[in-house]
């Protein structure tokens, strides 16, 4: 009985920290986002010549997001009938943009507007990897910062 | 030493080969951080702790394979890649690689 209060807690903790996170997660994506605008990346140039470029570098970013409890739960009924998984999608749409923002941070510290050749890894991490709890997934994005 | 994730160094030509250079780099969080981790993943967001640990991690790696290109007399490390494996619980490998050339 108690066990099951306590999963119900942690259902409920879970999904209003959660959607209040992933809110203000969002939120903040879209003003940096904004600011962002002057750094231009394309994921081709692998084997471009470049012309008028004098230096370049190369930049990173990387975010590990965690699901919050009831998401993960979610995702595991949803798992028994199959089909969208639309909680892990966001999650992974939230990561991605959080590396991408944090790459394009790194090429404006370095002082310059464009990235080619990015890349984006992800990999599953953290000491729930592989039970039903859902654990928490690394994003990462590298690319070459040309000026 | 110049890195970049494309087949050349924009501005500048490659005049000679080395060959691969690669460093790699597993590392692990003491069981604290691990708890704390945990407690975050109920409530979602950003582990603050791992995002730490794998940048730490991935400077490391850069770092080795910066020292192996330099060790082959090479002033640039050109198409570089990274690779990411969770190998026990608690613990992950990053690994770059690249090729190991001279530019002027």
């Amino acid at each position: 009985m108690i066990q099951l209060g306590l999963i119900l807690a942690l259902l409920v903790a879970g999904y209003f920290l959660g959607t209040a996170r992933e809110k203000s997660h969002f939120k903040s994506l879209r003003e940096r986002e904004q600011n962002l605008n002057v750094i231009s990346w394309r994921s081709n140039g692998k084997k471009e010549k470049f012309e008028n470029i004098r230096e370049s570098a190369l930049v990173m970013g990387h975010v590990v997001i965690g699901q919050d409890y009831f998401k993960s739960f979610l995702a595991s009924l949803i798992n028994i009938v199959g089909g969208r998984v639309g909680v892990y999608e966001s999650l992974l749409d939230r990561g991605r943009r959080e590396a991408l923002c944090r790459l394009r941070q790194d090429a404006k510290e370095w002082g310059c507007t464009e990235v080619v050749n990015v890349r984006f890894e992800t990999a599953l991490i953290g000491q729930n990897q592989g039970k039903q709890k859902g654990g928490a997934v690394e994003v990462f994005a590298y690319g070459t910062a040309v000026k | 030493m110049i890195i970049t994730n494309i087949e050349t160094v924009p501005g500048k030509s490659i005049i000679e080969h080395y060959g691969i250079a690669q460093g790699s780099s597993v590392r692990a969080k003491h069981v604290g951080r691990d708890f704390m981790a945990g407690l975050k993943n109920l409530f979602g967001g950003e582990l603050k702790g791992y995002t730490e640990l794998l940048s730490e991690s991935r400077d490391e790696a850069v770092e080795r394979m910066i020292q192996q290109a330099r060790s082959m007399g090479a002033n640039a490390v050109v198409n570089v890649r990274f690779s990411t494996s969770a190998i026990t619980i608690g613990a992950s490998e990053i690994f770059a690689y690249g090729t190991a050339v001279k530019v002027q």
